[in-house]
């Protein structure tokens, strides 16, 4: 039977395709080069205004004033050009898509190398260049090669102090960081349904880091429940068996708290085994880990406390925040000591807000670790949210308590 | 589409961010990535890449979707890569802005003479040459056309 690219292809693994994309992104640092590549294909139309995203995430509010040129030219042309425009503070652009956008089915394409995360809905997404992207704006379509896909089976539920965040870190761990070249990684199994919408963004966030195409979640009642929040209806996606290249069973309950060590994000240890570490600063955000229940849940680990090193948080979205306002999470981590940045990516990229020195440490929720990413000279670790918190609050790298 | 040019060996995993740091993509100057591309892994590396084939490890391109880390390798002067794998946005980065990428596992030296031919499909190094899967017609177009720019300029 056919996987679920397959079903939303419309052709088996292997086939080259040309592929009409009902929804296409990009981001302030790959939105440049795309409008540079657009206007030099001499184009002077986009295919569909409604259907294409511009989304300020990446360095925002601008750092310089060569970044603020640049971003002053996208954002004049996004703002004329009735496609869906957000500017700085809306967050970051794989969160925003998820607030309601993208829908089950959908064939979704980001310029950013994480759009996987949208897989989460039952979609098909996917990154593309700047290059591509122009292209697509163009025409509407894009060719694809059909992926085989890799069966990632979760049994059984997460327990005490794990996280998704842990069981990304697992399969990531088990393929390597080219185990999923081309191919799409499925989660299925009753573990799969047990996870929140939140968590499944994750675990698709992090397809990328095994080379896959995309992550992706049958759409069932968890997906259309979250989605009536924001007033779409969706249909559930109904699973069948299928002949996968490679599958892998994940016990979600054998998982205890992880940490990739730098420079690979496939590098994996239990943080008890590295607890110690000391840390410079703890970063908890991103497209991987700044969801309003990432936030609420250092809220809880550190209220009432004082973090012991630099602690940035940062919401996915404005959404994010002023839910995290709302409920009293921001004042709390305020509280605690906590900086608060401009809903976007934050210091992940090494370009601003948090940037690290050389010979400092960030324990990280992101998603990369690489040389030199946060700044020159300076070392990754990538963890969980109560991984980080406990950090924030010992100064070094703490295994979470249970909560 | 035929080159020939002397090796230069890297390993595996490259990833964007070591080919381009961060720090430098904010900017529309295709010279400033250029000029420091691959700065992180080694700062002599940019100058040694005009007319150099990269013969790389497997994976070569993973991580971020920065379309800088292609351009800065062609701006440097790179002819070609060669890797046994290569990760997909990067691979179609490349052919986008037209610097051609062969996948293949080759065993050669630094400084070692590398040919190809992307249509007929085969690669050689000291001598011994090993078949590769052709690139498809599209993506031959695109290369010819110099990128996907160019080639829909034309095209329109």
């Amino acid at each position: 039977m056919s996987s679920l690219s397959e079903r939303i292809l419309g052709a088996p693994a292997g086939e080259y395709i040309d592929r009409k994309v009902d929804r296409a992104y990009v981001h302030d640092g790959t939105g440049v080069l795309t409008l540079e590549a657009w206007k030099g294909m001499g184009a002077r139309g986009l295919f569909d205004p409604s259907r294409i995203s511009v989304i300020f995430d990446h360095i925002v509010p601008a750092n310089n004033s060569t970044t603020a040129t640049l971003q002053h030219e996208l954002r004049e042309y996004a703002k004329g050009s009735f496609l869906h425009f957000s500017d700085i503070g809306g967050g970051i652009c794989h969160q925003c898509m998820s607030e309601g956008i993208v829908l089950p089915g959908e064939v979704v394409v980001g310029a950013d190398s994480h759009s996987c995360t949208l897989g989460a809905f039952g979609a098909f997404a996917t990154g593309v260049g700047a290059t591509d992207m122009a292209a697509i704006w163009l025409t509407g379509e894009t060719w694809f090669k059909v992926p085989q896909s890799i069966g990632v089976h979760l049994h059984g539920a997460i327990h005490g102090a794990t996280e998704a965040k842990d069981v990304a870190l697992t399969y990531v761990s088990q393929l390597g960081m080219d185990g999923g070249s081309y191919r799409a990684l499925e989660f299925i199994g009753d573990g799969a349904g047990s996870l929140s919408l939140d968590e499944r963004l994750l675990l698709c966030n992090l397809a990328v880091e095994t080379g896959a195409k995309t992550g992706m979640f049958y759409a069932d009642d968890v997906t259309v429940d979250y989605l009536a929040r924001y007033g779409q209806s969706a249909e559930q996606q109904g699973t069948e068996p299928c002949d996968y290249v490679q599958e892998l069973e994940i016990d979600l309950s054998d998982i205890v708290p992880l940490v990739a060590v730098p420079p690979r994000v496939d590098t994996v240890k239990p943080v008890r085994d590295i607890a110690g570490i000391p840390v410079d600063q703890v970063f908890v955000g991103t497209c991987t880990n700044g969801r309003y229940s990432d936030l609420a849940r250092i809220a809880r680990i550190v209220k009432g406390k004082k973090v012991a090193v630099r602690t940035i948080v940062v919401p996915a979205s404005r959404e994010t925040m002023r839910e995290a306002i709302r409920t009293g999470v921001l004042t709390d981590l305020v509280e605690a000591g906590c900086s608060i940045g401009t809903p976007g990516c934050g210091p992940c990229l090494g370009a601003h807000m948090g940037v690290i020195g050389e010979g400092e440490v960030c324990l990280s929720t992101a998603n990369r670790n690489f040389k030199n990413r946060m700044g020159i000279g300076g070392e990754i670790y990538l963890a969980s949210v109560a991984t980080a918190a406990a950090t924030a609050l010992e100064g070094e790298i703490t295994e979470p308590g249970v909560p | 589409m035929r080159g020939e040019s002397r090796a230069i060996l890297l390993g595996a995993d490259i990833d964007t961010d070591i080919v381009i740091a961060g720090r430098y993509l904010r900017t529309k100057d295709r010279r400033i990535w250029a000029t420091h591309v691959f700065e992180d892994l080694d700062p002599h590396l940019a100058p040694r890449l005009l007319g150099a084939v990269i013969v790389a490890g497997k994976n070569f391109g993973c991580g971020s979707s920065r379309e800088q880390a292609a351009i800065a390798l062609k701006g440097a002067g790179v002819v070609a890569v060669v890797a046994p794998s290569f990760a997909r946005i990067f691979f179609r980065n490349a052919i986008n802005i037209g610097l051609p990428l062969i996948e293949a596992d080759l065993e050669c030296h630094d400084g070692t003479i590398v040919r190809f031919d992307l249509e007929s499909g085969w690669v050689e190094a000291g001598g011994k040459r090993t078949r590769v899967r052709p690139l498809s017609p599209h993506m031959l177009d695109i290369l010819r056309a110099g990128g996907l720019v160019e080639y829909w300029r034309v095209k329109r």
